[in-house]
């Protein structure tokens, strides 16, 4: 019963969504404040019904409901509560779910804000906010019920459905079928989330920019007021992304943490739309140009965001079959579709109000260093998307299925990824509106000799690979450029306001924070570029079967085998085999001991193999228990991977958090504690 | 041995002659079986660029499926029978289509279109840049602080200017 309940609630919070639209544009079109005052009351009931709705179905999930399709296919018996709460977001109805929900918290923070000043993008941004959630609610609505129960026809087949059919009875299965065991990893419960975080906090810039469009107030405002959800969504986006990266490196065992899968790129896509809007939307607040262009990014990253839900979840572009037999994926598509032609309607409908205030006057000024990098962080998304939906093409015209594996995207993107890392190091020296050749020159010798320099010790000490030299002067390059800057600002504050060098750094940073958040973002992304240069160039892998007592060499390392032994859990339904090698290093010293680990799950009847990892700045050794034989102990196989550097992908993305932060972190509204002031003003001379 | 035989015993020599086959043939595969199984490395370094039509999106060499197994085994098999790289990959192209392999085949389409994409847009990009710069006119209107004389206190008063502006 509890679960129609659930079922129930979703329908109106449905039905709530579709009010607010409605509401909203019937409010503005007819100039009755009243409605669009209820619209907006209605958007902010969408929280509540969806939170009662996700807790009905975390009740479900927590007390063994199986009778409930969704419960049945994401928990079992065995697994601990925490899990059986996060497994909400363990599956297609539930993550829909999880969506919408996160969609009404940020929809209702913005509709909470203070609307003085732009009172008439309000109706716009609940018909964006309230038509893009009455989408995802009705997914769940019409396609993917979670709260669908199981029946079983006379006739013995067993299905789920909404209302009971006739003649059949509920069936209740004694167990579920547990959650995937990959995704039973810390890192997979909140990187999800993280991600889609991300996803719908992209969806408010694009509101206000479809509020600026329709009502025709395309300044810069939509801009300014949409400036920190952008940072945020993409802090969180980021950090989705991130995150899924090191729960590939834990979790997968294949020693790497991206594989250009086409779910991976799924969160890559809008990333890198959302990454070339938050730097041009700057040339649109200095310099007035480019706002069409702006507007096209909102879009394509929206677009990007709701393709990117519908890939993560089914996975359905491998094939033409899999795609034309999912009912949401035809749907997902024609909501893209209107949604593209709508907006970029909207665009050319008000082409002329977006024209330009004023020139540009020099090809090496920033704006025209920033729209470079536009262009290059499109030419990254043309390759991805090209790349995941190539497979689909080819079988579609030639009835050839192929691959599009990680060489084509190697081979593709690094040029633009090197392009981007030199732009990095010479754009902040760049001056808005003009810079010539000779101001650029000579601000940019100085760290380019030094890189230079970096670059000849690497040649001599480290490696003679031209592609790893080339990438290791664009990270010397940067970070010097990147420090030089900001070195440069601390002492000039240091000599005029008469500050300590620490101070001076403070206080600099807390004046501009989106300007050295960003150099902090950048020197964090050398700091990453640095790991990736280690393991894509110089891991090496090795395999091999030992028997107790033997050993393996790798890259000046010796793996020598201990021992192994294999245990039940059956409360947590696993069985757990845990080796135990011995790490020595070239000179014969013992490093440590690590514990790889291949644990099965009963349930589900799957593996997971847990590395184990030996890390340092340097490199770090990963070893995997491939293959074990339970009856002869003699021989284990075990592979070892050694990944150079990796550990500087891992520092700088925690930098990389700190950068955003330091950038997103909220100011304190001038305009708002002149109000505070003037109502406390106000309120005492009341008293008096 | 079988020389000094030959020398001896000339009418047994067709004997002679299979019999030194026989023994140098097993020889030879016992020393092929010792020294020349192929290592799981070598097997792996060909797994790596392979991809099974079930398993999504997960090189051969680490997919740790029952049939992905048996693959790699298949692979052990051929570089023991002393097939080379293409050869094996070609096996597989041929048993299992286009799919098994990292990359697209034709390699024109798939890099074509993006590339060309890219260009396109550089190319717009470029010509637009020509449109929007205006010629000299404008920029020596633009107040220039080339040619500053105090270059450090310039600095110092755009970088307050923009600060004031971030306000």
């Amino acid at each position: 019963m509890i679960a129609d309940f659930g079922y129930g609630v979703l329908v109106v919070a449905f039905l709530t969504a579709l009010y607010s639209v409605y509401a909203a544009v019937y409010g503005e079109l007819k100039k009755k404040p009243a409605m669009v005052e209820s619209a907006r009351r209605a958007m902010l009931l969408t929280w509540p019904l969806l939170t009662l709705a996700a807790g009905v179905l975390v009740y479900l999930l927590v007390n063994d409901h199986y009778e409930v399709q969704f419960v049945y296919e994401v928990t079992s018996r065995s697994m601990p509560l925490y899990l059986k709460v996060t497994a909400w977001w363990g599956g297609q109805a539930g993550s829909l779910l999880f969506w919408s929900w996160l969609m009404s918290a940020f929809t209702s923070l913005v509709t909470l804000r203070k609307w003085d000043r732009d009172r008439e993008f309000l109706p716009w941004v609940i018909v964006v906010g309230g038509v893009t959630m009455a989408f995802f609610i009705g997914m769940n609505v019409f396609f993917e019920n979670p709260f669908a129960k199981l029946y079983q026809t006379f006739g013995g087949e067993i299905a789920a459905y909404t209302i009971q059919p006739a003649n059949s009875i509920l069936f209740t299965p004694s167990d579920g079928r547990g959650l995937n065991p990959l995704l039973r990893h810390p890192g997979m419960i909140i990187h999800p989330p993280m991600l889609y975080l991300g996803f719908v906090s992209f969806v408010i810039p694009y509101a206000f920019a479809m509020a600026a469009l329709i009502t025709g107030r395309t300044d810069d405002r939509w801009i300014r007021i949409t400036r920190r959800w952008a940072l945020w969504a993409w802090l969180f986006l980021s950090a989705g992304l991130v995150l899924g990266g090191r729960w590939a490196y834990d979790v997968l065992g294949w020693g790497g943490y991206w594989g250009w899968d086409p779910v991976e790129i799924a969160a890559f896509m809008p990333w890198l739309t959302g990454t070339a809007f938050l730097h041009s939307v700057m040339i649109q607040e200095k310099r007035g140009m480019f706002k069409h262009w702006n507007m096209l990014l909102i879009i394509l990253t929206y677009d990007l965001v709701i393709f990117g839900t519908f890939l993560t979840r089914s996975g359905v572009l491998s094939s033409v079959h899999s795609f034309a037999q999912s009912a949401i994926g035809p749907l997902f598509f024609a909501f893209i579709g209107v949604t593209l032609i709508t907006s970029v309607g909207l665009i050319i409908y008000r082409w002329d109000l977006l024209k330009s205030e004023t020139q540009m006057t020099s090809l090496l000024s920033r704006e025209a260093l920033f729209l470079l990098n536009n262009l290059l962080f499109m030419g990254i998304l043309v390759v991805s998307f090209w790349g995941v939906i190539y497979p689909l093409i080819s079988e579609l015209f030639t009835g050839q299925k192929v691959t599009v594996g990680p060489p084509f995207y190697e081979r593709a993107t690094s040029p633009l990824f090197a392009g981007l890392m030199l732009l990095m190091g010479v754009a902040p020296l760049s001056a808005w509106g003009h810079s010539t050749v000779k101001t650029l020159g000579r601000a940019l010798w100085k760290p380019a000799l030094g890189a230079a320099i970096v670059t000849t010790v690497l040649a001599f000490t480290y490696t003679r690979n031209v592609i790893a030299l080339v990438g290791f002067f664009l990270v010397a390059l940067v970070i010097l450029v990147t420090l030089y800057e900001y070195g440069r600002g601390a002492l000039a504050r240091q000599r005029s306001q008469g500050e300590n060098i620490f101070v001076a750094f403070w206080n600099l940073t807390g004046r501009n924070r989106r300007r050295y958040g960003g150099y902090i973002i950048h020197l964090s992304m050398m700091l990453m570029a640095i790991g990736i240069l280690g393991i894509e160039l110089f891991q090496v892998e090795t395999q091999g079967t030992l028997a107790i007592g033997d050993s393996l060499e790798l890259a000046g390392y010796t793996i020598k085998y201990k021992e192994v032994a294999s245990w039940d859990n059956p409360g947590a339904g696993v069985n757990y085999t845990r080796a135990v090698v011995e790490v020595y290093d070239a000179n014969g010293n013992l490093l440590g001991n690590l514990h790889p680990r291949k644990d099965f799950y009963f349930d589900t009847q799957q593996p997971m193999t847990i590395p184990g990892q030996l890390a340092s700045l340097k490199d770090e050794v990963y070893v995997l228990l491939i293959d074990w034989e339970p009856i002869n102990q003699e021989s284990t196989t075990f592979k070892i991977f050694v990944n150079p550097l990796v550990n500087w992908l891992w520092l700088g993305s925690l930098l990389f958090l700190v950068g955003v932060i330091i950038a997103a972190w909220p100011d304190k509204d001038p305009q708002r504690v002149t109000v505070r002031a003037e109502r406390r003003a106000r309120q005492t001379s009341a008293a008096d | 041995m079988s020389n000094i035989k030959l020398r001896i015993t000339n009418y047994k020599l067709p004997l002679a002659i299979l019999l030194a086959l026989v023994v140098s043939l097993l020889l030879a595969t016992t020393v092929f079986a010792q020294d020349d199984m192929p290592t799981d490395d070598e097997v792996n370094k060909i797994a790596k660029e392979l991809y099974c039509p079930v398993c999504e999106s997960t090189p051969l060499d680490v997919c740790p499926t029952e049939a992905c197994r048996q693959w790699r085994e298949l692979i052990r098999q051929q570089l023991a029978e002393g097939k080379s790289e293409e050869e094996i990959k070609q096996y597989f192209v041929t048993h299992y289509g286009a799919r098994v392999l990292s990359e697209p085949p034709n390699r024109i389409a798939s890099y074509l279109v993006p590339a060309l994409a890219f260009l396109a847009g550089a190319f717009l990009l470029f010509r637009g840049f020509r449109m929007w710069i205006k010629p000299v006119a404008v920029e020596s209107a633009v107040p220039t602080d080339d040619a500053a004389p105090v270059p450090q206190d310039d600095y110092i008063r755009r970088m307050e200017e923009e600060l004031k502006k971030r306000k």
